[in-house]
């Protein structure tokens, strides 16, 4: 298991270089309101939008699939547990599993839930694959005021992440090498999961507080207001992106309710 | 710019009850370059912290005086620079050049000046690439002078170097010497820790030798520091130039084959590779980074599972299969970084550990932990905690844990890497005594001095994959 951290090059599409608070927050102001209703047209819509502006952030089809293909597997848990477990079977048996009947409106329901699914999470995925990591957190501390200590060392912490894929695996041999392995046995196993995600936070830890005393050596306690190398700008453009995808949203609710299919969460 | 005084220095980190280092009286004008040397534990890390502002008043107890250009360590910060062992917790950014720029941002250095400062100070070490390479696609020896970089770019009066070269193999070391002896301007005291002196003396003009129990053993030019008191400190550890190990050669040739390798390969890290064990024999693996040694050692080890090929332990045929308890018993494993092994929280648990899950009974297993405790020096250490042992102490309770259970054949990966020289000799002379009763050993590593004391055959790997 090695994890390793997806490298940027800097993309010159229109959206991709948008100031990276402003595509966080266009990500969140986009997928929020999806979750208000439970019909499977809002969705659709939101993900045909995503689709559609996916080459102005400069990413292929290709590497979404990549990125979202954990959610296909969200998907498939939500239409087996909705056909094992639905209270409501209405409209046609398509077909009978043993003594469950897969009915039309088991299924519309299901699709539904996997649309809102994806709808949402997309955007996330989006803005995170064609953030720089160091960007965000610049535009964190430059453009709404978050401390440097705290967006600065985040980041340096997750450089270190990589590191915890290789410690794990080094742990878990190390362990085996020491006479130590669980068998069948699902206690034994657990318990070895235990001990070595302790020992690898433990080094986690001291890592990090070598890392701590090595950026203080460099000043990064010295209380000395810092500049900036690289500057990040927040523009009427940034501010656009943040209202067109509130205003995509909306349009997709309001779609909706006018075609009828509005079906809020609550109530 | 750049010059110390020390009176009667002492530290003392809080909850322990022995002094770090005490009674430490010097003097280094500026632009002085210095060896500070001694035993391990002798104190000179905590000198290079308190020297960089780097110990809080409430972590310990000080005593005597620092002062650096006149100003304690603690308001003098930004004349300091230091740059520690580990690359890896140096480097705070993803892309070289900023990581360079973090020092400068910190200090309040105007926008404007940053890149050229960073150019510059890239262009000092010599580092090969643009500001845009990636930290993490740099090896060892270019991220640590990456970090040198980070530390010039603030332009230090005084340089604090602690064992900057000890996580690194020789081509990494050699680039670090390099890229300090390019860097180092005429206004830049320099004070270095490095037990490998001929690493360093080419960079220094002065050393200095801390004594173990508090004060100053000696001091000045290393021609008549090391002619007087040479000896001593490669007694007590220091790897002084000419004081060469004897090697340990074999008494007879090697015996019955313990395990062979055929064509055995992992993918992305283990191009095919051939080879045999057999008892009574060291055999040496070498071969530049990323050449799948530590992987072949995992393989030998019984710990990973070949993608294709065959490891054939005889008998019983592949180790990767065995149970973890039936593995100990015919091979055991020394992993590069002793800590990685440890599981237990006392030195004499951690021995106890094999021979209990193999089933001795009790008598059995403390005779064994207490033979081991003897035999590796770690008696006093039976009750400490095996994560606050020092460097040469952790590696030989890792030695220790895999003899615990007196497996035929024992694989090493870089056994004695980092260590001092009287540790050193401790590993030859105890991995030669057991070649001499019979054991088969595999140590990877890039010691050339290791290789030539103790291999009876190397084998080479090269970069293939």
């Amino acid at each position: 298991m090695t994890l390793t951290l997806p490298t940027f090059e800097a993309s010159t599409a229109p959206l991709a270089r948008r100031n990276p608070v402003a595509k966080l927050a266009a990500a969140l102001l986009f997928s929020a309101p999806l979750i208000a209703t439970l019909d499977p047209l809002t969705p659709t819509i939101a993900l045909a939008v995503e689709l559609a502006v996916l080459p102005l952030f400069g990413m292929r089809y290709g590497t979404l699939f990549r990125r979202a293909w954990p959610l296909v597997l969200a998907a498939g848990g939500i239409v087996i547990t909705l056909v094992l477990f639905a209270a409501e079977r209405t409209g046609a048996t398509v077909a009978t599993l043993g003594p469950f009947a897969v009915t039309t409106g088991v299924l519309v329901t299901a699709l539904g839930m996997v649309l809102r699914v994806f709808a949402i999470a997309l955007p996330g995925i989006i803005v995170f694959a064609t953030t720089d990591p160091t960007d965000l957190a610049d535009a964190l501390v430059q453009n709404v005021r978050a401390p440097a200590r705290f967006a600065i060392g985040a980041l340096a912490a997750f450089r270190l992440v990589p590191l915890l894929g290789e410690e794990w695996q080094m742990l878990s041999l190390a362990r085996r090498a020491r006479g130590i392995d669980a068998g069948r046995n699902p206690v034994a196993k657990l318990r070895l999961f235990v001990s070595t995600a302790f020992a690898l936070l433990v080094g986690a830890l001291r890592r990090g507080g070598r890392l701590a005393v090595a950026m203080d050596a460099r000043g990064f306690d010295a209380g000395t207001p810092r500049t900036y190398a690289r500057r990040q700008t927040f523009g009427r453009a940034d501010a656009a992106l943040m209202a067109g995808a509130m205003l995509v949203s909306a349009a997709a609710l309001t779609t909706s309710v006018l075609v009828g299919l509005f079906r809020p969460i609550i109530g | 710019m750049g010059e110390l005084v020390l009176r009667g220095f002492g530290w003392r980190h809080a909850g322990r009850r022995a002094w770090a280092v005490r009674g430490v009286d010097l003097r280094v004008a500026h632009g002085e370059r210095v060896l500070l040397l001694g035993p391990s534990g002798a104190g000179k890390s905590t000198l290079l912290a308190a020297l960089a502002g780097l110990l809080p008043e409430d972590s310990g107890e000080s005593e005597g005086t620092v002062e650096i250009d006149g100003l304690d360590p603690r308001k003098a910060r930004e004349r300091v620079g230091i740059v520690f062992q580990d690359p890896q917790t140096q480097l705070v950014m993803s892309r070289s050049g900023d990581d360079v720029a973090f020092g400068l941002e910190n200090r309040g250095v105007p926008a404007g000046e940053i890149w050229p400062r960073v150019d510059e100070a890239l262009d000092r070490v010599g580092f090969g690439y643009g500001r845009d390479r990636p930290t993490a696609a740099l090896s060892g020896g270019e991220q640590q002078r990456l970090a040198l970089a980070g530390t010039l770019a603030l332009r230090p009066g005084l340089l604090l170097l602690d064992e900057p070269t000890a996580n690194l193999d020789p081509a990494g070391a050699a680039l670090i010497r390099a890229a300090v002896a390019r860097a180092l301007g005429d206004d830049t005291t320099l004070i270095i820790v490095e037990h490998r002196v001929a690493e360093a003396l080419p960079l220094v003009d002065r050393v200095i030798v801390l004594e173990p129990g508090g004060g100053v053993r000696a001091d000045g030019p290393p021609d008549e520091v090391f002619a007087a008191h040479g000896d001593r400190l490669a007694e007590e550890g220091v790897w002084v130039p000419g004081h060469p190990v004897a090697p340990r050669r074999a008494v007879s040739g090697p015996g019955a084959p313990l395990v062979r390798a055929e064509a055995v390969t992992l993918r992305n890290r283990l191009a095919p590779t051939r080879l045999t064990v057999h008892e009574g024999e060291v055999l040496a693996v070498t071969g530049p980074n990323g050449a799948g040694k530590s992987t072949l050692a995992l393989l030998l080890g019984g710990l990973l599972k070949p993608t294709s090929g065959t490891i054939d332990a005889v008998p019983g045929g592949a180790p990767h299969r065995w149970r973890a308890a039936e593995l100990t018993t015919r091979i055991g494993s020394v992993f590069q970084d002793p800590e990685h092994q440890f599981v237990t929280h006392r030195v004499a648990d951690e021995l106890a550990l094999g021979p209990r899950r193999i089933g001795r009974p009790a008598a059995e297993v403390g005779r064994v932990v207490d033979d081991l405790l003897q035999r590796l020096r770690l008696e006093k250490l039976a009750g400490a905690n095996p994560y606050t042992l020092s460097g040469g102490e952790a590696r030989r309770l890792s030695v220790a844990t895999a003899l615990a259970t007196a497996p035929r054949l024992l694989v090493l990966d870089e056994p004695t890497f980092g260590q001092d020289r009287r540790t050193w000799i401790e590993l030859v002379d105890l991995l030669a005594r057991l070649r001499d009763n019979g054991h088969g050993i595999v140590a990877v590593t890039h010691d050339d001095d290791f290789v030539a004391a103790l291999a009876g055959s190397v084998h080479r790997l090269e970069r293939a994959v």
